[in-house]
């Protein structure tokens, strides 16, 4: 008896490995070296970027799409997912992400953007997309143009976990008052949130994004990881925090830990104690590019 | 006894697990420890990544109490990740990845590709009269079938739906769609 035939690329199997990615921890790797030390500590994914985000604010210039042959190298070295980022509306990056098959695509504002008005027609491809938002109008625009998991922006590259806190609680606040609206107001949340309708209609009804929702952007501590998933992030990125602090096998295992263990004081006890320095951070006042200002 | 499936929830698709067990009627909670499993009648082994699974199960002290429910033949069910770590060999592991062996199975991590190959397909069951909705994600692949395994379902002459004893293992994700029949299945296994 011949099955009925395999769909891929379908919303399903792209919003589904996003499913898979819940209470873990995704880190951002330069090389094959860091991309082991993360998945030795429990990474379920590494994001492979040619600078993280804390050197691209430091060396400045325009940041780009990583060399595939960079990618390939990480791929070849873990048995995880890999994903990589495309600069804002550089649908070719994206191509050439999508051609070296890689698990997810990351359209990043820590990228220098390509389109000042466009981001790119994420259904047109069969790899799935994560992006960005700092507020739910912009969440459920990238959800609208096919982005299978959002993530607060925050402010890569500082260590302050100030501006992914304001993005989550923006985000999360804003579902949550429109689960008290009645249907005539849902028509003026769409308009202010310059979002679709359908997209606000179906957030009244099931209290949730219609993607998983994730937390990025700044985060440098157990404690900051456990902070994200508190305030109702499903799961945590973790760029410069790790790999930009004094040692970071033993901080990207803690943060692991204190992911899955959010909720228990004494796990962030545990897990938090003699972890050395971490990262110096850039404090907000102190930033001259916002990241979190890119994306339309 | 009032049937209680405990969701191993170290990482992974555990909440979309409770709900298809609670949209049957079924109670169910997450687990993270060793004390998560007192009132336990049920387990289920989600999807997610195996190798941080793995290494939870021994950050969080799981390994042991889980490997001693599943030797006194509690009920299992293993999705995707939750198959290799109810599998006797995997292939393609980490060297330091661990599994809990009940089942007596090789599956080959991501054996049917990466991302781009994850796919949906309508599978005929030999337990269920209509097709099962699957949603197949970097899924491992079935190389060896061994003793005491009945196939419930296969696709290309590879299993993906076997049981062993109170074992049940699912190369795809039952969870990710509305249709409960599995869920419902494992639940009322005896």
């Amino acid at each position: 008896m011949t099955e009925m035939s395999r769909q891929t690329g379908t919303y399903e199997v792209k919003r589904g490995l996003a499913e898979m990615f819940k209470g873990g921890v995704i880190m951002d790797v330069v090389n094959a070296e860091q991309a082991r030390i993360a998945e030795d500590a429990g990474a379920t994914a590494v994001m492979a970027l040619e600078r993280v985000p804390a050197d691209i604010r430091v060396d400045g210039g325009v940041a780009r799409m990583s060399d595939p042959a960079m990618i390939e190298g990480i791929q070849a070295a873990v048995t995880i997912p890999v994903m990589a980022k495309a600069r804002i509306g550089h649908f070719v990056e994206a191509q050439i992400l999508q051609a070296l098959e890689v698990d997810y695509i990351d359209e990043s504002e820590v990228l220098t953007p390509a389109d000042e008005a466009h981001h790119i027609d994420k259904f047109a491809f069969t790899t799935p997309f994560v992006c960005g938002a700092t507020n739910l109008g912009e969440a459920l625009r990238r959800i609208a143009e096919g982005a299978c998991m959002i993530r607060s922006k925050g402010e890569a590259g500082t260590g302050d976990v100030v501006q992914a806190v304001r993005h989550l609680r923006s985000i999360l606040g804003d579902i949550g008052r429109i689960t008290k609206a009645d249907s005539a107001e849902l028509f003026d949340w769409a308009k202010r949130l310059q979002a679709p309708l359908p997209l606000v209609q179906e957030i009244a009804e099931t209290g949730e994004l219609p993607v998983p929702m994730f937390c990025a952007g700044g985060l440098a501590t157990p404690a900051d990881a456990a902070l994200a998933m508190q305030l109702g992030a499903q799961a945590v990125f973790v760029g410069s925090g790790i790999f930009k602090s004094e040692d970071p096998a033993p901080r990207a295992r803690a943060i692991v830990e204190a992911t899955t263990n959010f909720n228990d004081p004494d796990v962030l006890v545990r897990v938090s104690r003699g972890l050395g320095a971490p990262m110096t951070g850039i404090g907000m006042d102190e930033l001259d590019v916002h990241y979190e200002d890119r994306g339309w | 006894m009032t049937e209680r499936v405990g969701v191993l929830a170290l990482q992974g698709a555990f909440a979309r697990h409770v709900e298809a067990c609670e949209a049957i009627g079924v109670a169910a909670h997450e687990v993270r420890t060793a004390e998560h499993l007192v009132g336990v009648t049920r387990l289920i082994i989600p999807g997610g990544e195996s190798t941080t699974m793995s290494m939870m199960l021994d950050r969080n002290g799981l390994r042991e109490p889980v490997a001693a429910v599943l030797a006194d033949g509690m009920p299992v069910l293993g999705t995707c990740a939750g198959m290799i770590l109810l599998a006797s060999q995997v292939e393609g592991g980490r060297s330091d990845q661990a599994s809990f062996e009940a089942i007596d199975l090789t599956v080959k991590r991501n054996g049917y590709g990466r991302q781009n190959q994850s796919f949906t397909m309508s599978l005929s069951t030999a337990i269920f009269d209509e097709p099962l909705h699957a949603v197949f994600i970097r899924a491992p692949r079935v190389t060896r079938v061994g003793n005491g395994v009945e196939v419930l379902a296969e696709l290309d002459g590879d299993p993906v739906f076997c049981r062993s004893a109170n074992v049940v293992v699912a190369a795809f994700h039952p969870e990710l769609s509305a249709d409960r029949r599995l869920h419902r299945y494992f639940c009322e296994l005896s």
